[in-house]
């Protein structure tokens, strides 16, 4: 089975995100693989564990964003993918699902493809949706369970009604829910075959498609207003503080 | 603005985030109400109520569960041949996926979780929260139609006016469906986060009442998720008498103390609500980035330090122990439940 994890490089979880003169910016903090995306590859091995086969991690930027194949090379993964071409600008969504479609198409044979639910950047969400519209394959979105056979795919996806079923026949392309399980944690041969490896990059040449241009644009990033809140603390008994507060809620028309 | 609203719903029951989508259509213009399903007349007519001008009906039998291809394959058929500039969904798992295959069939981009919109004329610019809501961005698109989904509780729910009707045409099932669905199981029970008017929330700090006593035989971890639960069971108890929905912080869930569904933050649940109560949540920015947006929220904590305290409007310093069943009793006599 060959299988292929789609990964992106963000700040970390738990980056102070904030906008500096018109621009976005994390400090000091570190760029990690998408916590996300973790799941995706935990899934990805499993499935390999559990049929044969390779698992190859894809991203798409410049080489600074090969730490993030590293580290799902470092979990397990076979081998790694860089897109990344000079024509490339800023790309959207639909770019970026034209790039990872182009690339799985010409790496070839793949039957499964596995994303994280949504980057924590962007938080879309709708990349792996796109990707599959593209290719033509089913898109199961947010599976917390999954069983692969030869062929065909069955998944529980965690929907806000509770596990919707499905079936469907591979190539599939997958993304994967926080229920699944927890991912696994780099091992230390992991690591240093990781730290080795040669990373190829495909360019857009190699892919056969023009640069996708983004569509969506940013014209303008924001700090968040400010939260004009002074916090009013109720003393007393707790009896006295939660009538209290109860009196002011009410009062406050939030109820 | 020609603009056309899908109507999400699960087994004919509408999202309410539709009829908060269908409001903002009418500010703009006439709204094309889009009714995908098998045997949801009702839903059409709902959306007519809710000020839909027209409804564009799909009722078939293979339609009876959502599947994303075949729905977005009927839907950008439709909006091929009937060029609206902007067509809006509700932000649900369903919504987004069905925004994404649209846009890919129309060559259009999207715009996700949208919490406000300016139009000028033909032109749309958007605000949306991203880095889980610790900046926010304007967003805009070049290409048209419009496609925008909304998050749940951002803009205004309209009324419906009983008896408002609308022309409604059916139209054609397009596209192959790729998968099959085989059944559903039930989820949490429960007021769903994302569409709650109060959320009563816990914390690591609710997991350890040193007063109690967990039954003998548990080894240690039993013993810690045992206590945990003591503390959810407080939370529930509060969260019902104020038909409330539970959530929880990143800390407790990875714990394992309460499934994940509940969790509220960057990597669970974003929500807003009229009303958040966090109980023993220190309140670390990964929680922030998910309920900062709650219109009041009020912290219990024993930790006076707690950076919860920097965003509530209200503050209670001591022991959720207390403080929490206290609440609970003095909403029961002052709601008159």
């Amino acid at each position: 089975m060959k299988i292929v994890v789609c990964v992106k490089q963000v700040p970390d979880s738990a980056a102070k995100v904030t906008v500096e003169n018109g621009k976005v910016t994390w400090g000091d903090a570190p760029l990690v693989i998408n916590p996300w995306d973790e799941f995706a590859v935990e899934a990805a091995l499993r499935q390999k564990e559990a049929l044969g086969g390779t698992v190859t991690a894809v991203t798409i930027g410049g080489e600074g964003t090969k730490d993030a194949l590293k580290h799902a090379l470092a979990m397990g993964a076979d081998d790694a993918i860089l897109v990344n071409d000079p024509a490339l600008g800023t790309l959207d969504t639909q770019a970026v699902a034209q790039l990872l479609a182009a690339a799985i198409k010409k790496i070839g044979g793949v039957e499964m493809v596995f994303f994280g639910r949504q980057a924590i950047d962007g938080d879309s969400g709708i990349v792996p949706a796109q990707t599959a519209r593209l290719l033509g394959w089913p898109s199961l979105t947010l599976a917390s369970v999954i069983q692969a056979e030869a062929g065909a795919v069955r998944v529980e996806r965690s929907t806000e009604e509770g596990r919707q079923i499905v079936k469907a026949k591979l190539p599939a392309v997958l993304s994967v829910a926080k229920d699944y399980g927890e991912p696994r944690y780099p091992s230390f041969m992991g690591i240093r075959k990781a730290q080795r490896a040669e990373i190829p990059t495909l360019a857009l040449a190699d892919l056969g498609i023009p640069a996708p241009a983004a569509v969506v644009t940013w014209p303008e990033v924001m700090n968040l207003p400010a939260r004009d809140v002074k916090c009013e603390i109720i003393g007393g008994t707790p009896e006295e503080a939660a009538n209290a507060l109860v009196d002011k809620l009410i009062a406050e028309k939030v109820l | 603005m020609k603009t056309w609203v899908y109507i999400d719903h699960f087994q004919g029951q509408a999202i309410p985030a539709s009829w908060e989508a269908v409001g903002l259509g009418k500010t703009l213009g006439a709204v094309t109400a889009l009714v995908f399903g098998s045997g949801v007349e009702a839903l059409a007519k709902s959306a007519c109520e809710y000020g839909a001008d027209e409804v564009l009906l799909a009722d078939d039998a293979s339609l009876a569960d959502f599947r994303a291809e075949t729905y977005a394959s009927t839907l950008s058929a439709a909006a091929a041949a009937g060029t609206p500039g902007l067509l809006l969904f509700p932000t649900t798992t369903r919504g987004r996926e069905l925004a994404a295959m649209a846009a890919i069939d129309l060559k259009t981009g999207v715009l996700v979780d949208v919490t406000a919109l300016e139009a000028k004329g033909e032109e749309i610019v958007v605000t949306r929260p991203v880095y889980a809501g610790k900046i926010m961005t304007k967003e805009t698109c070049s290409t048209r139609p419009y496609v925008i989904t909304l998050r749940g509780r951002a803009f205004a729910k309209p009324a419906p006016q009983a008896g408002k009707t609308g022309a409604v045409t059916r139209i054609e099932v397009r596209g192959e469906a790729l998968t099959s669905v085989e059944g559903y199981a039930r989820g949490e029970s429960g007021v769903s986060l994302a569409d709650a008017n109060v959320i009563v929330s816990g914390g690591r700090g609710i997991s350890n009442n040193p007063a109690l006593t967990p039954p003998a035989g548990l080894d240690e971890k039993a013993a810690e998720i045992w206590k945990a639960q003591q503390g959810f069971a407080m939370v529930n108890e509060l969260a019902s008498v104020l038909g409330a929905a539970v959530g929880a912080s990143r800390a407790a869930v990875d714990a394992g103390y309460i499934p994940y569904a509940h969790q509220v933050g960057q990597t669970g649940k974003v929500v807003s609500p009229n009303l958040y109560i966090a109980c023993g949540i220190s309140g670390a920015i990964q929680h922030q980035a998910g309920m900062r947006n709650s219109k009041v929220i009020v912290a219990v904590n024993k930790d006076a330090e707690a950076p919860i305290f920097k965003l509530a409007r209200f503050g209670m310093v001591g022991d959720v122990w207390q403080i929490v069943p206290a609440l609970t009793a003095a909403f029961k006599k002052k709601l008159g439940k």
